[in-house]
């Protein structure tokens, strides 16, 4: 399961790679997303899957999965909504202030 | 009593303060506060000097990294005393006479931060022991020195020489490191003391030789040496004070302590000995044959210094000699010439100057310093007059002033060694005194042209730029008492030579002070002897140059610009930033996919080769929980949803697609029992794709990528090469139990935080500060994207953001 679950991240990361290589904007936005999926299926599988119960107290279960990787992902997901917030927003900009979303158009700068 | 420690501390202190105390007091001339900081070091300094006669030395270290043997360990012996007091004695009075050369229009403030800072960083050059310290103090002058030059920073030429100055001592420098760093291979220390008590069994190690040649290197440069004595005619676009002190009496000769303080450790060995002594006699013979052809008057002084540092260069040269003879009684003749080296040291710092502070006058009261400019100006100007001939006459080695006894005992040093029959010397010996005599000649020469050509002659005031007049008492108070030092040393030279010279030797010849008194007696009168017959024949033929100057003028033009060092200078650093320039545009293109290749590649290369390398990759799928019928299923679908994405032809196939993909982790996570993270993907999956929706409405639809197959393929073969890399560091890394988890901790959520969720109690009570900083992140963020949508640049404001 472990290793299912690491080579669904390792098709992510292909994905999301092969997506940031690209020239426009929102392709590279959509890599960064599933580059974060990624990330947070793996920190999912380094805590290993070995059959435990919810981790809620109270429910008399003897064992519970292990918590600290969960808490962990719950950080990233909120931090990575921001982060696709703040990338689409600054695509939204730099289309209106530039009329292009292709990045090899907008290379270089006015100082050179 | 002040520890030398504290006196390498106090200027900085002072430094820092400045900007305070130059705001609090703008109506006093900020020098006068500054000019305490060096008399009282001085008067400090002086107070050892009764003790350090008697032979006592100072140790005191203090641990730094003392881990790597870096300790901030000062070393006072008599050595690192004569350094100390030309320091912060020239110090003193370059600082007075600063007050009067500097109006209070200069920005002050940046001077005396920069002055401070060199003497600091000076002083611990001397006093440090270890060589790491004495190192970053070395480098710290440098800096200090090139924030000086170009303190008139207004000037293209300044700059320039700055630039010149910092590139040339600053190589010299990192040679002058790796010497250091071979040294302590050797010898496992860092302390100079530690290294010369065993270097000697080291001098066949294959390290020894390049040690020698690194430091040398750092010596050279900063000494200005042939060849790389360039910089030191440039730097003269500093402002007069700074020449006297940096350019004159004290950096420069941060090259020869260096030499100096290494001779027990490489003394002994041919090739120091040919170096040292070869390149300084030769940058004493060019410096005085440059000098002549100038018509600056600061450039003429900044030729004669290179000559006059080449000249003491070549005596400790000379002087290394005496390590040959393995400490017996017959090299004592030879440690003559560290002797004299040592009172050289001392004398060109009094009448050099002196001499720039004249100059410095004689640019303040008429505006030039153009040679073909002055004349006549005696009448005029006749303490000036006074002390420039007293400084020119010293230099030119004429009784009654220093520089006489000084170059007598050069003269001495160079016709012994011609009598020693090592280092293939009874072949090649001869050359010594020939070249000393010659460099000798043309020194004489332009002592004759600074007097003269500035001081008598017509007077053309028409060509001045302003009306000269004598200057006031303050600015010749400390070209005064300099000049006084000249005189004075002539009459009562073993005063120095018993305090200073004296222990400064046993510094040098730690082993050889102990067998006997390496002291001297300087006296002015040997009787007519060869030194004395060399010195007038110096007066007859430098005096007959001089007057038929005009005839032989043309030996200068022999040899065009193009060939000279300057142009082979300026020739590597154009080419130095010709390639650099096109070596940079060559990666840095602008193209954000040509970086991330870059990235992605170097990921690549460093990540799979250590793990091929070093053998890291085992794979064990042994403790696998097993694969539930649904976990496969959406697996599958979430494999299937990513791949197509690649594919989709349009924004919103792709933007659905991604959601597909956003709501199987939920599901992913429902089936790994982790509800919160379910919920959580759930909601934040809902707002990115309304985001995105709602983005789309501003954005065009994306076009296919019209990028040639190429680069398409190498895209895909980098995807592909990082996600296997990926899969595989993350399956070798689930192997390794290499410490316990600390998860288990967590499961007393109830009693340590009241909560049942565990997965809760860790966010909002365990760890509660990084959940608060992860809220202020997000605030940031949404002010940041509030912002970036809502307000824009209004029209007529458009420049604003380019």
């Amino acid at each position: 399961m472990e290793t299912l679950i690491t080579i669904l991240s390792g098709v992510l990361v292909t994905v999301a790679t092969y997506l940031l290589l690209s020239q426009n904007m929102i392709r590279i936005i959509l890599g960064s997303a599933i580059l974060s999926h990624a990330a947070n299926l793996l920190l999912m599988a380094m805590g290993g899957f070995e059959k435990g119960n919810v981790p809620l107290l109270g429910e008399n279960a003897s064992g519970f999965t292990d918590a600290l990787p969960q808490a962990l992902i719950l950080t990233a997901i909120v931090i990575s909504f921001g982060v696709t917030a703040i990338f689409l927003v600054l695509a939204y900009r730099t289309y209106e202030e530039n009329g292009t979303d292709n990045l090899e158009a907008l290379r270089g700068n006015n100082d050179e | 009593m002040l520890t030398i420690n504290m006196a390498i501390a106090i200027p900085f202190i002072i430094a820092a303060l400045i900007p305070f105390v130059y705001k609090r007091f703008t109506r006093v001339h900020i020098g006068w506060f500054v000019l305490f900081v060096p008399a009282v070091l001085f008067i400090a300094l002086a107070r050892y000097i009764p003790a350090m006669a008697k032979g006592n030395t100072y140790l005191r270290s203090f641990d730094w990294i003392p881990s790597y043997n870096i300790n901030f360990s000062t070393y006072l012996d008599g050595l690192s005393m004569i350094l100390g007091l030309l320091i912060t004695g020239v110090g003193t009075l370059v600082i007075l006479y600063s007050i009067y050369y500097l109006s209070t229009n200069e920005s002050l403030h940046r001077f005396y931060l920069y002055l401070l800072l060199f003497m600091g960083s000076m002083l611990g050059v001397v006093f440090s022991d270890n060589m790491m310290v004495l190192y970053v103090f070395w480098e710290l002058t440098s800096i200090s020195s090139f924030l000086l030059i170009a303190f008139w920073f207004h000037r293209k030429k300044s700059r320039e020489g700055a630039q010149k100055s910092l590139l040339i001592t600053v190589s010299g420098g990192f040679g002058m490191l790796i010497g250091f760093i071979m040294l302590y291979v050797m010898t496992g220390t860092f302390s100079v003391r530690e290294v010369i008590a065993t270097i000697s069994t080291y001098t066949d190690h294959q390290l020894f030789l390049p040690a020698m040649l690194l430091i040398l290197l750092g010596a050279f440069t900063k000494s200005a040496q042939f060849p790389f004595h360039i910089w030191l005619p440039d730097a003269m676009e500093a402002p007069t004070p700074v020449s006297a002190y940096l350019h004159s009496a004290t950096m420069v000769k941060a090259g020869i302590y260096l030499v100096a303080r290494f001779t027990p450790v490489f003394g002994g060995d041919a090739t120091w000995f040919w170096l040292v002594s070869g390149v300084g006699l030769f940058t004493m013979f060019w410096g005085s044959f440059t000098a002549v052809r100038q018509v600056d008057l600061k450039a003429l002084l900044a030729y004669s210094t290179v000559s006059q540092l080449g000249l003491i260069m070549s005596l400790f040269g000379i002087g290394s000699a005496a390590y040959y003879y393995d400490f017996s009684t017959s090299s004592i003749i030879y440690t003559q010439a560290t002797f004299a080296a040592l009172f050289h040291l001392i004398n060109h710092s009094t009448f050099k100057g002196a001499l720039f502070m004249i100059v410095g006058i004689l640019d303040f009261e008429t505006g030039t310093r153009d040679l073909r400019r002055l004349g006549g100006l005696m009448a005029i100007m006749p303490v000036s007059f006074t002390i420039a001939l007293i400084g020119s006459f010293s230099m030119a080695g004429l009784p009654p002033f220093n520089g006489f006894l000084s170059k007598e005992m050069f003269f001495e040093a160079a016709l012994n060694i011609g009598q020693l029959d090592i280092f293939s010397l009874s072949t090649w010996g001869v050359i010594f005194p020939i070249i000393a005599w010659v460099g000798s000649v043309f020194t004489f020469v332009y002592c004759l042209i600074i007097v003269f050509q500035t001081f008598f002659g017509e007077r053309h005031l028409e060509r001045l730029e302003r009306p000269p007049k004598e200057a006031s008492i303050g600015m010749l108070t400390a070209p005064a008492i300099l000049a006084l030092l000249v005189v004075g040393i002539f009459f009562f030279p073993n005063l120095i030579g018993r305090y200073l010279l004296t222990p400064a030797m046993a510094s040098v010849y730690p082993q050889l002070a102990l067998e006997g008194n390496l002291g001297q007696t300087i006296s002015a009168w040997h009787g007519f002897n060869t030194e004395l017959m060399m010195t007038i024949g110096v007066i007859i033929v430098g005096a007959l140059l001089y007057l038929f100057r005009n005839y032989w003028k043309g030996v200068y033009k022999l040899f065009p610009a193009s060939w000279s060092l300057d142009a082979l200078y300026n020739y590597l650093l154009e080419q130095l930033e010709g390639s650099a320039y096109s070596i940079t545009n060559f990666y840095m293109t602008g193209s954000l996919r040509n970086y991330l290749v870059f990235i992605y590649l170097f990921f690549i290369a460093l990540a799979g080769g250590t793990f091929l390398y070093t053998g890291a990759l085992s794979i064990d799928l042994s403790g696998d929980a097993p694969i539930g019928i649904y976990e496969g299923l959406i697996v599958l679908v979430m494999i299937i949803a990513a791949i197509s994405i690649l594919f989709a032809k349009s924004r919103l196939t792709a933007i659905i697609l991604n959601g597909v993909l956003g709501y199987s982790i939920s599901v992913v996570f429902v089936l790994l029992r982790a509800p919160d993270l379910a919920l959580t993907q759930i909601g934040v999956e809902t707002m990115t794709t309304v985001l995105f929706l709602l983005c789309f409405n501003f954005l065009p639809d994306w076009k296919k990528e019209d990028a040639p197959k190429r680069s398409k393929a190498l895209n895909m073969g980098i995807a592909v090469s990082v996600g296997v890399l990926f899969v595989l560091i993350a399956l070798s890394v689930q192997n390794g139990d290499l410490f316990n988890s600390v998860s288990s901790y967590f499961e007393n959520a109830y009693e340590l935080a009241g909560g049942k969720n565990i997965v809760n109690t860790i966010i909002g009570d365990f760890r509660a500060f990084d959940t608060m900083l992860e809220v202020t992140v997000l605030l940031i963020a949404g002010i940041g994207v509030f912002s970036l949508a809502k307000l824009k640049t209004k029209k007529g404001d458009q420049n604003l953001e380019e």
